[in-house]
């Protein structure tokens, strides 16, 4: 048995019959990233000592009876936008290179209530800005279906590492896309919550209007459960919601029968890859075979909320990322003339291309003489979105469409022409406007075997929802026993 | 939607950044390619619509203004760049 094979929900089972210990998974894991890391490089810090030790330590409490928790020696892999006490939280950014958080994000503490272990910390979009995390400015982390493409981004390290099996699951972060479209460009589960489902606290702001931490798992389960560990209400995010606690694992009925399927027939269309549609269009006959009711209708928002996203995002993007100045933590430049010249000289080197555009665009569009053009504006095109979207949700339970309009596109194939860039992003970036619940699940492989994802997206609050309709679809179709990374590189 | 270069090293400037002049063609002509894409805003149809500013219900949030300590201070300034006497050191700014 290779024990990287497994879902956590079956790791469970193992730890549970004393099949299994914590230190034989942490090990499994730490061999499987030592044999594959060199190749998907999804790490900014691997934490293989300290991972161990916590194993050793957790399998004796166990033995003892002392350890109660269901995830009592879990591996996780953690983005790197979510801070980690005492270990290095870094943004994928030259900024916050030697930066470690004093305290720990509300996410990471329910982790380690669950005393689960943090295997590492993962490469991203340097502060998440990105979809192909060949932003980072520490290394391009590599699709595992095939070594010279994309795993997609921001949350590429956490896809390509739950993909390459370095990590059981792994938490990611969505402002645009950045968890379903590399869950999509991997062939893994992602999930992006309802703003305000789980907290930000600790989360390093990107958008924190769009911003949301969710789970990156190998399937629909392990979502539900690392759901069920993180959601919840903070005082410390006042936007965090107060919504009842729910068991997520007990909206996966294997069955959707009656359930209402929306296709938003605009998501289809231009741009969108022909055999991405393909699998889209076999997986829609599927979803009718278990008993949907499915049915096309016109949701025309998806290139208005691609254009509002970067207008809002960048936006606020300008203004969280004004606290990085080289005092009080950051990168500091070394020769400066007076406190002005500090901040301009640290700022500007210690931020990579990719976030100086969009701050500069954010602040563009928020500078006198084009705030009521661009911002307001957007601002008032959200509306326009949430109420398209609430008209859609009275007739239907789920929007079904691709998550991306392309598979995994070749790394440098569009770092140097953003736009293009930003366009990847079309069906995922309305789902954050919306502040709506979307996963992505992997619905089939191109001619070159490369994974295709489709998003289902329920209204807010309807996590269990979108679950049961992806988890009834994976029961029916098995994608993970059929399709398996290569790891190959290139055209072999 | 031209953005002169003028106005482009004023927004730089206002968002303490420092751009070299390769950054400002390549910025340049990225802007002007992503205002041109979000200008089809201005076709939406968003006559007597409020603005939103957030995803969920807008509403403050109350909690009472207490102190709450923090007294780690030692890992606060664990992240200084520079610092003196439990103290983060800037350069002088009185002359």
């Amino acid at each position: 048995m290779d024990i990287t094979e497994l879902t956590v929900h079956e790791l469970q089972e193992k730890l549970k019959n004393k099949e299994l210990t914590s230190y034989d998974i942490t090990k499994a894991y730490i061999d499987r990233m030592n044999e594959k890391e060199k190749d998907v490089q999804a790490f900014v810090t691997t934490l293989e000592d300290d991972a161990l030790e916590q194993a050793k330590k957790i399998d004796e409490e166990i033995k003892a009876g002392e350890v109660e928790g269901n995830f009592a020696g879990i591996p996780i892999g953690i983005k790197d936008n979510i801070c980690t006490k005492g270990v290095k939280t870094t943004c994928s950014s030259r900024m916050l290179e030697n930066f470690v958080s004093p305290y720990d994000a509300t996410v990471v503490e329910k982790l380690n209530d669950e005393k689960m272990i943090n295997l590492g910390k993962l490469n991203m979009d340097e502060f998440a800005m990105g979809g192909s995390t060949e932003y980072s400015y520490f290394k391009k982390t590599r699709n595992p279906w095939n070594l010279n493409k994309v795993p997609g981004g921001s949350s590429g390290g956490s896809a390509a590492a739950v993909a390459s099996r370095m990590v059981p699951w792994a938490l990611g972060s969505d402002t645009g896309g950045s968890i379903r479209q590399p869950s999509s460009f991997c062939g893994v589960v992602g999930l992006k919550p309802t703003y305000g489902l789980v907290s930000r606290y600790g989360l390093v702001a990107f958008a924190s209007s769009l911003d949301q931490i969710g789970p990156i798992t190998k399937d629909v389960y392990d979502s539900a459960m690392l759901l069920n560990i993180i959601a919840g209400h903070d005082d410390r995010d006042t936007t965090s919601s107060n919504q009842e606690k729910i068991d997520y694992t007990k909206c996966l009925k294997n069955d959707v029968k009656g359930l209402k399927i929306g296709i938003p027939k605009e998501f289809f269309g231009e741009g969108i890859n022909e055999e991405v549609k393909a699998s889209l269009e076999k997986a829609i006959e599927i979803y009718k075979e278990l008993g949907a009711e499915v049915e096309e209708f016109s949701l025309d928002i998806a290139k208005y909320s691609l254009a509002i996203y970067y207008i809002i995002a960048c936006a606020e993007a300008s203004s969280n990322l004004g606290r990085f100045d080289g005092i009080r933590y950051g990168y500091r430049a070394k020769d400066f003339k007076d406190l002005k010249d500090l901040y301009r000289k640290s700022r500007s080197e210690g931020f990579g291309p990719e976030v100086k555009r969009r701050i500069i665009l954010g602040t563009y569009v928020l500078s006198s003489g084009y705030y009521d053009a661009y911002y307001k504006k957007a601002q008032q095109v959200r509306t326009l979105v949430m109420n398209e979207f609430n008209k859609a949700f009275e007739k239907y339970d789920v929007l079904l469409t691709p998550t991306s309009p392309t598979v995994a596109f070749d790394i440098g194939s569009k770092s140097n022409n953003p736009l293009e860039m930003y366009l990847a992003d079309i069906c995922t970036v309305s789902v954050n406007i919306g502040g709506l619940p979307g996963i992505s699940i992997p619905c089939g492989v191109d001619k070159e075997g490369m994974p295709i994802g489709m998003q289902l997206i329920g209204n807010k609050f309807q996590e269990g929802t979108i679950l049961n309709a992806a988890y009834t679809y994976e029961q029916k179709t098995k994608f993970r026993e059929n399709h398996k990374p290569t790891f190959r590189k290139g055209e072999e | 939607m031209q953005v002169t270069r003028e106005e482009l090293l004023h927004i730089a400037k206002l968002a303490d950044l420092e751009l070299d002049e390769s950054e400002v063609d390549n910025y340049l002509a990225n802007l002007e390619d992503i205002l041109n894409f979000a200008n089809i805003v201005n076709n939406a149809p968003v006559e007597g619509l409020d603005i939103t500013i957030g995803a969920n219900e807008a509403k403050n949030v109350f909690r009472k203004d207490e102190v709450k300590v923090f007294k780690d201070n030692e890992s606060l300034l664990e992240n200084a760049p520079d610092k003196a006497q439990n103290m983060f050191k800037i350069p002088k700014v009185i002359e």
